[in-house]
This record gives C-alpha cells, structure tokens and sequence, in this order.
C-alpha cells in the first residue's frame, strides 16, 4: 500500500493547501471520518466545519473549510471546498460580525423559510470560524 | 497650407493622446495579468470538480434532478451576457452583444419571449436602449476583483427562477480567452444543464486504481449537491474569461491606438519641417530680393 496521504484543499480562488500528512479528519455529511494513508476509494460531501491534519512532522493543524466534497483515494485526500482558511488566516472580526448579520436574521424569519435555512448555515460557518480561530496551542 | 502654429498645437494634441492611451494600455497589461493570475487559480477547481461530478453522473440515476430535465414546452429564456462596465476596448463588447443579439431572434422566431442578465454595463445598456427585458443587472464585476461568491449568489438566483418557471432555459454569453489576439463569443446552455460525459478523466492515473468509490450521502444526493455548484462554476468561469479577455482586447486596442498616434505625429512632424522650410526660403527671398533692390 501506499506510504504516503497527500492532503490538497482546493477553493475556486486558489489552493489553500497541498502537502503531503500522516492523517486527515474532516467532517462529512453523514459524520467526521479521518483518512489514513491506503483509504479505499471513498466520495463524500462535506458540511462547514474543521479539517484536522497532522503533517508529516507530526504537527497538528487546523482548517476551516464551509463546506463542499472530499474524494478520497488511497494516497490522496482531495478537497473542494467554496472557502477555505487555514487557521491563522480567519478573520475573526469579520466572523463575529457574520454571527451578528446572521442571529439577527435567524430571529426575523419564519422557520420555515429558505432564508431561515441559509441563516442558520450562515451562523454555523461563523460559530465554527470562530471557534477555530481561538482554538489554542495548534 | 497650414500655418506653423496650427500643426505645432495639433502635435501637441496628439502627443497628450498618445500618453493616454499608453497608460492605459499598461494598466491593462498589468490588469491582465492579474486576471490571468485568478483563471490558472481557479483551473484545477475547475478539473477536479469536473471530474468527480463525471463519476458521480455515472452512478447517479438517469434524470435524478429537475435541473437535468428539459422541459416540453419552451415559453421564455433567459440570456446570461456578460459584458465589460467600460469601453475602449476594441470591438470587444460589440461581438459579444451581437452573439447575444443572433441568440435572441433565433429564439423569437420560434416564439419564445427572451429575459436578459447582465453582467456588464455595456450589455445592460444594449439591453435597455433595445427594450429588452432585463431581470436583473451585475454592475463592477466583469474586469473587477471578485470572489466565488458573486457566481454563486447569481447562479442561485438563476436556478430559483429555473426551478420556479420564470423561465425554462437559461443561456450565457462569454468572451473565450484564447490568447491577447482573439476572445471570441461563447454561448454555452446553461440550464437544463446539458448531458454531463461520465467520467472524462482521462489525464489521470486512473489505471493505477480499480476499487469502486464508497459514496456519501448516496449517488443520486451527491449529485443533486453538485449540479448547482456546477452552475456557480461555469458563471464564475465566464466571468474569469470575460474580464480577462477584457483587460486583453483593451491592451490590443489601445496598442493600436498608440500606434495610430506615432504614425500621426510622424506625419504632423514631417508637414511641421516643410511648413518651416517653406517659410525660411519665403523669408530668404524676401531679403535677397530686398537686398537687390538696394543694390539696383
């Protein structure tokens, strides 16, 4: 089996990363997986959330992703993703005021609106930037 | 003839024209290349999408969205065109305006009511002084910096009135970037998204694995997720190749106009030098004249 796992997220702008790392944990729609080098083949779409990669230093790092699909194959994790921020690149500011726009929107809605719904996906990329953002010692 | 003065101010005319028209024909070059910079960025996006949807299209069941169904009756369109806000640039909106505008009365004449979504003031503003109706208008994007998120939010909008029955198909217009000499019009069928080639993905190492993909939610859920972002990404496509080709077709035209403009002052200096010459030889015979009277 392969040795190596190459991790590349790739956003419509450009790429955020492409490296090769010992493992990759990411949050599919039916729940996170992680991928070890030699996954078989496996397509999955993606809801916002985390990605957690070691690289193959052993260092644990953190990605933001809002969202998209994940093919796996047995050396390589690819990812489409519409944004994608490394950890040190989010904008906390701009998520907090995202949180605002979207808490405020939430609560003008009817819920059964599909503006309710993208509110409600709104704030969720927000929280989870957030939450990134002030994660420590990574 | 003209007088010395008149050519002298005509050069100078001239000269001011020709700074002009070589500044902004820097501007564009480095425009250009930014713009280049966000194309080659969005490629393998673009590739690697393209080439999970063709996997999926092969699993996926025949016909599982309304966004693949083609309707039976064809009542209105909808012409997505995208334009440039500014002019000077050559016969670059004109040829995308007139591929519309062929696109169109095709489309009336076989007694179909035509929308227009206009990205792009020159379009808009084809649109409005013909009297087309226009169901929405993008102004500062084409030859702008913008994000992913233009194209989705449009191609949402798209989809929602698609999906509604606003409209029943949905066309766009774009310049194909081929180099800095030729962008010509595409028009490319947008919704009903056209029969996607299973898996074309013949440049990878395909061989190399056989297993069958363990998908996630399930075949037909994965590609009802897709195709609207398969939608967001032919917007943000043309949109990348129009302002590119934008930026292009400015550099060659005020290239030319640069050149029109040394040609010109080659002319004007060369009638300034006769004018001149012609006015010292009078002068010169004057004074001989003058002399040999004196002399008489």
């Amino acid at each position: 089996m392969a040795e190596v796992l190459k991790l590349e997220v790739v956003t419509p702008e450009k790429y955020v990363i492409s490296e090769d790392v010992e493992i990759v944990m990411a949050p599919g729609t039916l729940g996170e997986f992680g991928v070890l080098s030699g996954h078989t083949p496996f397509l999955t779409s993606l809801k916002p959330g985390r990605i957690n990669y070691k690289d193959s230093t052993g260092k644990e790092n953190l990605i933001f992703v809002s969202g998209g699909f994940s093919e796996v194959l047995p050396d390589r994790v690819t990812i489409l993703a519409e944004s994608a921020e490394r950890r040190q690149e989010i904008d906390i500011d701009r998520a907090r005021a995202a949180l605002e726009r979207a808490q405020k929107r939430l609560a003008q809605e009817k819920a059964d609106n599909i503006n309710f719904d993208r509110a409600k996906i709104a704030m969720y990329r927000a929280i989870e930037r957030i939450k990134i953002a002030e994660t420590q010692g990574l | 003839m003209a007088t010395l003065k008149e050519v002298q101010s005509k050069i100078t005319s001239v000269k001011k024209t020709k700074q002009i028209t070589k500044a902004m024909n820097m501007v564009a070059t480095s425009r250009l290349r930014g713009a280049q910079t966000a194309m080659e960025g969005f490629r393998p996006y673009a590739e690697k999408f393209s080439e999970v949807l063709g996997n999926i299209a092969d699993k996926a069941g025949e016909a599982a969205s309304p966004l693949l169904t083609p309707r039976e009756e064809i009542n209105k369109i909808n012409i997505v065109l995208m334009t440039s806000d500014r002019g000077l640039c050559g016969g670059f909106n004109f040829n995308l305006i007139e591929a519309a505008e062929k696109l169109m009365k095709e489309k009336v004449s076989q007694g179909m009511d035509v929308l227009f979504t206009n990205f792009g003031k020159k379009g808009r503003d084809w649109c409005r002084n013909n009297k087309q109706q226009i169901t929405k208008e993008y102004l500062n994007v084409v030859g702008a910096k913008f994000g992913f998120n233009v194209a989705s939010t449009s191609g949402q909008e798209l989809i929602d009135g698609f999906l509604d029955g606003t409209y029943d198909e949905v066309y766009v217009v774009f310049a194909n970037f081929q180099g800095i000499a030729a962008q010509p019009p595409v028009v490319k069928q947008l919704l009903p998204i056209p029969v996607i080639d299973a898996a074309t993905s013949g440049t990878d190492d395909d061989a190399s694995y056989v297993a069958e993909h363990i998908i996630e939610p399930s075949p037909d859920e994965l590609l009802n997720e897709m195709l609207p972002k398969n939608i967001f990404i032919q917007i943000y496509n043309g949109l990348l190749e129009t302002s590119t080709s934008e930026h292009a077709a400015r550099m060659k035209a005020m290239d030319n106009a640069t050149k029109a403009c040394n040609d010109m002052i080659e002319n004007l200096t060369l009638a300034y030098n006769k004018a001149r010459q012609a006015a010292i030889t009078m002068e010169l015979m004057d004074i001989i004249g003058g002399a040999e009277a004196l002399k008489g």
